[in-house]
């Protein structure tokens, strides 16, 4: 029973790290109906720029919960500068392209921030300090759940909680909604599409900034390379949710974090992404609107 | 052209990225050693280079303006009557015999003129050809966005390798045995996903790319795991003995047969009925639906018959290299296929095989910039979607006109 | 400019194939060393400190006037580590007239060069390939290396968690790649061979992965005594630290992927008592000090990594190709079979197979941020 719950908080973990880069994928999905392939090179940059920036300050001695704020600051602006960046060099000029342009476009995106990291930083990977502490409250349950597992459950929770709130009641959020639903209804009805697109694309950086923050400081480590990895994963976990929808993605997120947690503790680490991978796939041959999306009827 | 107020936001547009790369670019640090390292002089790379890369665009977006602008005036005559040379070069059979002499020419006695290593490297540029050009039957005529096509590739590689060591079956035999082991799993992979629309597609090809390679590199019984099979056999001729310059050579001719092959079936493939479904399919799916395309049967062959040649080149790359191991078949593979195929101008066969020759020859021979290759690669892809998505040359499709004048 | 452009493009790659393709000087009074490996991309930095190495070396012997008064010719390659590049890399130093080749530096590389080197009839020296096949398939006569193989490590690692440690149940786990699969498979076996422990647990982990806490819930479950982890530093010092955050006292046994101080330097405070294998430590033979400074004074830094075998490799077929008197393979191939030479290792030879005696590993544990032998 304790490796069940072991093996729980573990896919708990896991699956709201996939949620909070998830998010991003589904937002912007939803309301310009494309995989940004670029996503989890932003969650690479917001991790990046995290170490950076976490590092100055501590050489310059500020205090660790200012180390902690400002950093996660730092993080999400600059990953959101380059999330709306990207959207305006990438994406934007395509929005009339047929489909495939703007994928194309996104991979190509990805390829470019990957090796500009890589560039301009190192090939290697750096450490990460860890900027959560051992809570002393914690020790008893040390061997269940370490500090930083928790630091992340809790942050997933309320970013979750907030995320849904501005969807719902903020006029960018009702903004939002009425994009993803009909574009040009919106514009019709005098929303600032455009202005809507960015702000997606602010949120949605920002959000895989923290989670790269707390997962690079979960780990210990970076490189240019993980945003790859945790971007495919993200997005297999959207899909499954249903993508376009929010609550879908978290639940996703959970789902497959949980499955390839408990895949690892019962069957084999070896083809860990194997079942991501397949789960996948199956999800899409038969319900390709995922668990909580709408299924789409095309018209002509 | 460039007026002042041009300057002042291409300015401002530095500034921008100059303080989006300042984390990136000009802080270094080493969290153990507690070291911060500041470049500044980067900041003045990034800012010099983003000014002129506005300017530049700027420029060139002014100038495909003011040519609208003078042909809804009349003042120009419009645009298709202004035939492009890419375009005069492959339909003016005065220019593009001689220079397709000459090209034939050039390759036919490239192994007697320079190096086996040129000539290594050439094999090398061709089997991409011939990968672009599959690839371009499910990408570019069939508007199927492939991702995981290395998978196929892979497919073909272990044909060859595993066939040949357990059954000890020769390179002959294997090559079309590879080409329809791979169409069998593009099938294979084809029917789920059929349903898929474009994007959905992408992901689960990609998916599909990386479950193969996983499956070689974690199944040692099968695969024998991430160390390889190696000591695969060159490829024969009749038995006969060769060293390693004939063999090379022979792989050369070997390769450019497979080419001219490829380019003719691909380029009757286009022309015919089924060739045409492709192209309507990618144009728009329902209507071709309604006009009584079957669906599944298209998507399918298209799919298959790119498959087919991923897998021939596949064994080929296991005779070449006389090794194989899951490492030669990552995404990045498929990545660099699929951007010879978008740079080349999807659907265009001349295209393809400059984009390949071009993309592939010119990081061998400016080693000095390999590391940059794959950034290149990556703003490629996004530079040819947004100012020119149909390619250095366009693929050009018979048009008939009905006479309205 | 539309003109010129689309020129430029329709004939880039028939000219750039012109221009550069200068054929091969073919110069006698040169010996020619091949020096090839990964010398760009993310593994350069195994690749590089052979070069220098060999530099190093040549520039020595050219000074003190050659070898038999011919002076060496260095012809350095860049494979980037992988066998497909290799090939070409190979053919390129084979159509160059190469004489011998220190390199390749990975596995699969060399696995995919050899059999190039083998049909030219060239004798080829790695100074960090280690899978065991390369020498003990006998399919390749030509190589010979100047590393230890991974059997090699994997039985001192095996050893010393038996013996050493009296370890009754291990769990070997891996990163599924070429050294660290092959790696811990040897271990596996070396484990059921000795008969007085078991393999608890044997799996593969996967790079990059944003969490490793699964696997490691399942090596604690499996009570392992000891953790035998083939593979390199920044996935071990991910599992290491997750095991001490859940209080687990399991003992981390490694590999000479681990054996690098990024690993301490990464894995702080939990990386003591971690225990890898690594070549012996040779600080105190004179040639290694000699090179190391030599190192230090021309480049300003610690030599990297393979450095000495890199040495070990120069000097052992510079001194085969004197002592020969000749640049004929089966010459050179006599000398290093059965004349010793001093290297950063000792006085060295070849076996066999063409792995160099004396060339072993030891055991060094993590001790107040630092790697020590154990004794």
């Amino acid at each position: 029973m304790d490796y069940f719950v072991e093996l729980f908080f573990s896919g708990l973990t896991r699956g709201s790290i996939y949620a909070l880069i998830a998010l991003g994928y589904t937002m912007v999905y939803g309301i310009i109906g494309l995989i940004n392939f670029a996503h989890g090179e932003i969650y690479m940059i917001g991790a990046f720029t995290a170490l950076i920036v976490s590092t100055v300050l501590s050489i310059f001695g500020f205090p660790l919960p200012a180390i902690i704020i400002l950093t996660a600051l730092a993080a999400a602006i600059w990953a959101s500068a380059y999330g709306y960046t990207v959207e305006k060099l990438a994406y934007r000029p395509l929005r009339n392209a047929p489909r495939l342009s703007p994928l194309i476009s996104a991979i190509g995106m990805s390829m470019f921030l990957q090796n500009y990291v890589l560039l301009a930083q190192t090939p290697d990977f750096l450490p990460f300090p860890a900027l959560i502490p051992d809570f002393d409250f914690m020790e008893p349950y040390a061997g269940f759940i370490g500090s930083s597992d928790m630091v992340i459950l809790v942050t997933t929770t309320v970013i979750m909680i907030l995320l849904t709130l501005l969807i719902k009641f903020t006029r960018t959020g009702k903004a939002m909604r009425a994009t993803a639903q009909d574009r040009k209804m919106a514009m019709l009805v005098g929303i600032n599409v455009d202005h809507v697109i960015s702000v997606t694309f602010i949120i949605g950086s920002a959000l895989a900034a923290i989670g790269g923050m707390l997962i690079a400081s979960h780990i210990g480590q970076i490189n240019f390379y993980i945003g790859f990895i945790a971007g495919i994963k993200a997005f297999t976990a959207a899909v499954l949710g249903g993508i376009g929808s929010i609550p879908g993605a978290v639940l996703g997120s959970f789902i497959l974090g949980l499955t390839e947690s408990f895949a690892t503790g019962y069957v084999s680490s070896d083809y860990e992404d194997v079942f991501a991978f397949s789960l996948l796939v199956l999800i899409l041959i038969f319900r390709p609107s995922g668990l909580l999306g709408k299924a789409t009827i095309e018209k002509v | 052209m460039i007026s002042l107020k041009d300057i002042g936001k291409a300015c401002i547009i530095a500034l921008w990225f100059v303080a989006l790369t300042f984390p990136l670019m000009v802080i270094k640090v080493n969290p153990i050693d507690r070291i911060i390292i500041w470049r500044w002089h980067n900041m003045l790379w990034v800012g010099l280079g983003s000014f002129l890369c506005y300017l530049a665009g700027r420029a060139w977006l002014m100038r495909r303006e003011i040519r609208l602008r003078r042909i809804r005036q009349g003042l120009e005559a419009e645009l298709p009557q202004r035939t492009p040379l890419s375009r005069r070069i492959i339909q003016d059979p005065v220019i593009h015999r001689p220079l397709l002499a000459a090209g034939a020419l050039f390759f036919l006695i490239f192994p007697l003129l320079f190096s086996t290593y040129q000539t290594n490297i050439m094999i090398t540029a061709l089997m991409y050809v011939v990968l672009g050009l599959g690839l371009n039957i499910v990408v570019g005529v069939a508007g199927l966005l492939d991702l995981g096509y290395v998978a196929f590739y892979a497919v073909g590689a272990y044909a060859y390798a595993l066939l040949n060591l357990h059954f000890g079956l020769g390179f002959w035999t294997v090559l079309p045995i590879g080409g329809l082991l791979a169409a069998t799993f593009g099938i294979l992979l084809g029917f789920p996903v059929l349903r898929l629309r474009g994007d959905y597609l992408a992901i689960v090809t990609l998916g599909f790319g990386e479950i193969i390679r996983l499956i070689l590199e974690n199944w040692n019984e099968f695969s024998h795991g991430p160390s390889g099979i190696s000591n695969i056999p060159r490829p024969g001729f009749f038995g006969i003995q060769m060293s390693l310059d004939h063999s090379i050579t022979y792989l050369y001719y070997l390769m450019i047969a497979m080419v001219v092959f490829t380019i003719f079936v691909v380029n009757r493939l286009q022309n015919s009925r089924i060739g045409r479904a492709w192209f309507a399919l990618r144009e728009d799916e329902i209507a071709c639906q309604a006009m009584g395309i079957d669906k599944t049967r298209t998507k399918l062959t298209a799919f298959a018959l790119g498959a087919f040649w991923a897998g021939m080149v596949g064994v080929i790359f296991a005779a070449k290299t006389t090794f194989v191991n899951p490492a030669s078949f990552t995404f990045l593979e498929s990545a660099i296929i699929l951007c010879i195929v978008v740079l080349g101008g999807m659907g265009s066969i001349v295209g393809v095989i400059i984009a390949a020759l071009v993309l592939i020859l010119l990081p061998e021979y400016l080693r000095a910039f390999s590391e940059y290759r794959m950034l290149v690669f990556g703003a490629v892809l996004v530079i040819m979607m947004v100012f020119r998505p149909q390619g250095i040359i366009a693929n050009i499709r018979k048009t008939y006109r009905i006479g309205i004048d | 400019m539309n003109l010129s452009a689309k020129l430029t493009v329709f004939f880039a790659a028939a000219i750039l194939a012109l221009t550069m393709a200068i054929p091969a000087m073919a110069g006698n009074d040169t010996i020619k060393i091949g020096v090839a490996g990964a010398h760009s991309g993310d593994l350069a930095s195994y690749g590089l400190p052979t070069v220098k190495a060999a530099e190093l070396v040549a520039a020595d012997i050219n000074a003190a006037g050659g070898i038999n008064g011919k002076k060496v010719e260095l012809l350095v390659e860049d494979d980037v580590c992988k066998p497909e590049v290799a090939t070409n890399t190979a053919t390129k130093l084979v159509s160059e007239g190469v004489n011998v080749v220190i390199g390749h530096i990975c596995s699969g590389a060399t696995k995919a060069a050899l059999p190039i080197y083998r049909d030219a009839n060239v004798i080829v020296m790695s100074p960090s390939a280690t899978n065991p096949a390369l020498t003990q398939s006998g399919d390749y006569p030509n190589f010979y290396r100047t590393i230890a193989s991974d059997d090699a490590q994997a039985r001192t690692e095996v050893d010393f968690a038996i013996n050493g440690l009296g370890a009754k149940k291990i769990a070997v786990i891996h990163d599924k790649g070429d050294y660290g699969k092959g790696l811990a498979e040897f271990a596996r076996k070396f484990i059921d061979e000795s008969g007085k422990a078991k393999v608890v647990l044997f799996e593969g982990i996967t790079p990059g992965a944003v969490d490793y806490s699964a696997i490691v819930q399942k090596i604690k479950r499996s009570g392992a005594d000891a953790v035998i982890f083939g593979g390199y530093h920044p996935e071990a010092s991910k599992i290491v630290t997750q095991m001490r955050k859940k209080r687990m006292k399991t003992v981390f046994i490694s590999d000479d992927g681990v054996k690098d101080d990024t690993f301490i330097k990464v894995a702080g405070k939990y990386a003591e008592g971690v225990y890898a294998t690594g070549p012996a430590d040779v600080t105190a033979n004179p040639v290694t000090r000699e090179y190391r400074e030599k190192y230090k004074k021309a480049y300003g830094d610690e030599p990297g990594a393979f450095f000495d075998n890199a040495v070990a490799a120069a000097l052992a077929l510079t001194n085969a190709i004197a002592k020969a008197g000749s640049t004929d393979p089966a010459a050179i191939a006599r000398v290093l079979h059965t004349e010793d030479v001093a290297t950063p290792f000792g006085m060295i030879h070849f076996d066999e197979h063409g792995d160099a005696t004396g060339v072993g590993f030891t055991m060094y544990v993590v001790k107040d941020g630092k790697y020590v032998q154990v004794r």
